[in-house]
């Protein structure tokens, strides 16, 4: 009764869908051309047969004129980065939420209070600081330092506190009536109980991770430890137009594809941690 | 919050031990780098960075009085607008196309919310691909057209290209949590509403627009953060800034006067200066949160 159908819903969408995939489209075209195609600016319309040996030059770290590090080398390091980040962040906040839930101890409140004011410190506010502190440590150069200092998480801290404070108290008796204590009550009751929370912070993370720019730019100038986003552009450099734009390309295809998979794939798991993290 | 000591566990120690991975990551890399950042915004190195001398406020006065930085921050003022404006519309009004009993919106949706995965710096290299001066579709286009385009030597034209790869990237997030907000109205409402012969633009802007505007303000605060700091990854693989300053955002500025310029204690009153505006708009943000939860 509120609407009639029309057809005006689907021609918008369709405009905004085509918004979204043209600049991809293009993308993946292009790295299907090769060198002097896309330097000539003949910019295709339609996949060219150049695809392999582009992506295989990518793979490898370049040809001809031009060696970047091996795209198969970034996305290792990329997938290494935004799984640890995903799995630390999300395992010493559920330690911290439950010890803030399901104890009683001195400091408490102050403890949590220093965990969530972190909200308001994000690190690109203190760029050259923690830049210091990493020297300081010798943490430069190295996994750890592109994890550790990113798996603080006030959020994540947030939410699992949020859904500890759901579980019914009468769990906690019972348990202490069956004889267990809070690392079995932890292992037994409340991980089995929070796996969707998990799984749906994961994903969120996992992009988070995935797409982190400044922080690897900052803390990594070995080229071993180059993540793909950093890499990418690094490649174009000042966008110069002699540069090997197809392998770009096929770089920047493989840069997104990880992460987007991941949303398209996991799309109910996204949602849900994109809604209930921002509460 | 008093839930009484049966429900709890007891124990000194191990709660301490459950939160120490926490603590000490967040004490040695935050609170550590944030209390070095005030403390070096007071002092002024040498020209060899041998010594350090206190300096008072006279870091904060200097940036402060910088006109350089003084456009940089209206800069970036012109920019966070552009960018929140323009993604918060397209975002509400797809969501509003989407909100319609249609077909195959499960398809529509997933087709516009993957955006939200691609990172800020592939955003930007994506729209460089398309508007580059002499290997881009449209920049080519718009050159073939006599209209001279080149976002490295035009300033207008590098901030046009940075505010709208910064968008696109933005409005899933916010197409996601604008369509969540409008079906959670009640149908019964808008119902009323059409009974009472509102034509559908005018139950849009008294009925939908209001109930929505919880949303719609949450969403302003986050793309504004958004458009402060994590646009640093698209002007960084676009622009550098350029071409001059022209795409110099407040948070590029503390990049290139901290780690190009080494210039410390400048550097260090810029991150304080941003971190004060960050505690801002965590502040209004957790206000309306509050007053949302108090209904």
């Amino acid at each position: 009764m509120l609407e009639k159908r029309s057809l005006w819903p689907y021609l918008w969408l369709g405009i905004g869908v085509l918004i979204f995939a043209f600049p991809i489209y293009i993308t993946v075209i292009g790295s299907t051309h090769d060198i002097s195609t896309i330097g000539r600016g003949d910019v295709p319309l339609l996949p060219g047969g150049h695809g392999v040996e582009n992506y295989s030059a990518a793979w490898a770290g370049g040809a001809g004129r031009f060696t970047t590090t091996p795209a198969a080398v970034m996305l290792v390091n990329s997938l290494l980065m935004a799984v640890l980040i995903a799995a630390g962040k999300i395992a010493i906040s559920l330690t911290s939420a439950y010890a803030v839930v399901f104890f009683r101890f001195p400091f408490r409140m102050l403890a949590f209070w220093l965990i969530f004011i972190t909200l308001m410190l994000p690190v690109e506010v203190r760029i050259i600081p923690t830049f210091q502190v990493m020297v300081n440590l010798d943490m430069t150069n190295s996994m750890a330092g592109l994890v550790v200092p990113l798996i603080a998480s006030a959020t994540a801290t947030l939410l699992f506190r949020q859904f500890f404070l759901t579980i019914p108290p009468e769990y906690v008796e019972a348990a202490k009536i069956d004889g267990a204590g809070p690392m079995r009550f932890f292992k037994d009751v409340v991980l089995p109980l929070s796996v969707t929370n998990i799984a749906a912070l994961f994903v969120i993370l996992f992009i988070y991770g995935w797409n982190q720019y400044l922080w690897p730019l900052l803390i990594v100038n070995d080229r071993s430890l180059e993540t793909i986003v950093v890499g990418l552009t690094k490649m174009i450099g000042t966008g110069d137009a002699q540069n090997e734009w197809n392998v770009i390309m096929a770089t920047a295809v493989m840069a997104l594809l990880p992460p987007v998979a991941v949303v398209v794939l996991m799309q109910r798991w996204f949602i849900k941690g994109l809604v209930e993290t921002e509460k | 919050m008093a839930a009484p000591a049966s429900f709890l566990f007891k124990g000194k120690f191990l709660p301490l031990v459950l939160l120490l991975p926490q603590l000490i990551i967040t004490g040695v890399f935050f609170f550590w780098p944030a209390f070095q950042a005030v403390y070096q915004s007071f002092l002024r190195e040498d020209a060899f960075g041998l010594s350090s001398q206190f300096v008072g406020f006279e870091n904060f006065t200097d940036v402060l009085s910088d006109p350089t930085w003084l456009q940089s921050f209206g800069r970036t003022i012109f920019f966070s607008t552009a960018v929140a404006g323009l993604a918060l519309s397209v975002a509400l009004f797809l969501a509003v196309q989407a909100d319609k009993q249609i077909r195959a919106s499960t398809t529509f949706k997933t087709m516009l919310i993957w955006p939200y995965a691609v990172a800020p710096a592939v955003a930007a290299v994506l729209w460089l691909f398309m508007f580059h001066p002499n290997i881009g579709l449209f920049g080519r286009m718009l050159n073939a057209a006599g209209i001279p385009w080149d976002y490295k030597l035009n300033g207008d034209q590098a901030m046009l290209l940075v505010i709208i790869a910064s968008a696109w990237k933005q409005v899933s997030y916010n197409f996601i949590f604008f369509l969540a907000g409008l079906q959670a109205i009640p149908r019964s409402v808008l119902e009323a509403a059409a009974i009472d012969g509102a034509k559908p633009m005018r139950r849009f802007w008294t009925v939908v627009f209001p109930l929505l505007s919880p949303t719609a303000f949450f969403l302003l605060v986050v793309n504004l953060t958004y458009a402060f700091f994590d646009t640093f990854g698209v002007i960084h693989s676009i622009t550098q800034g350029g071409p001059g300053k022209a795409t110099e955002t407040l948070i590029y500025r503390v990049y290139t006067d901290g780690v190009m310029n080494l210039n410390l204690g400048t550097s260090a009153a810029q991150s304080v200066i941003l971190m004060i505006m960050v505690i801002a708009l965590t502040m209004v943000q957790f206000r309306f949160i509050e007053r949302k939860v108090h209904y």
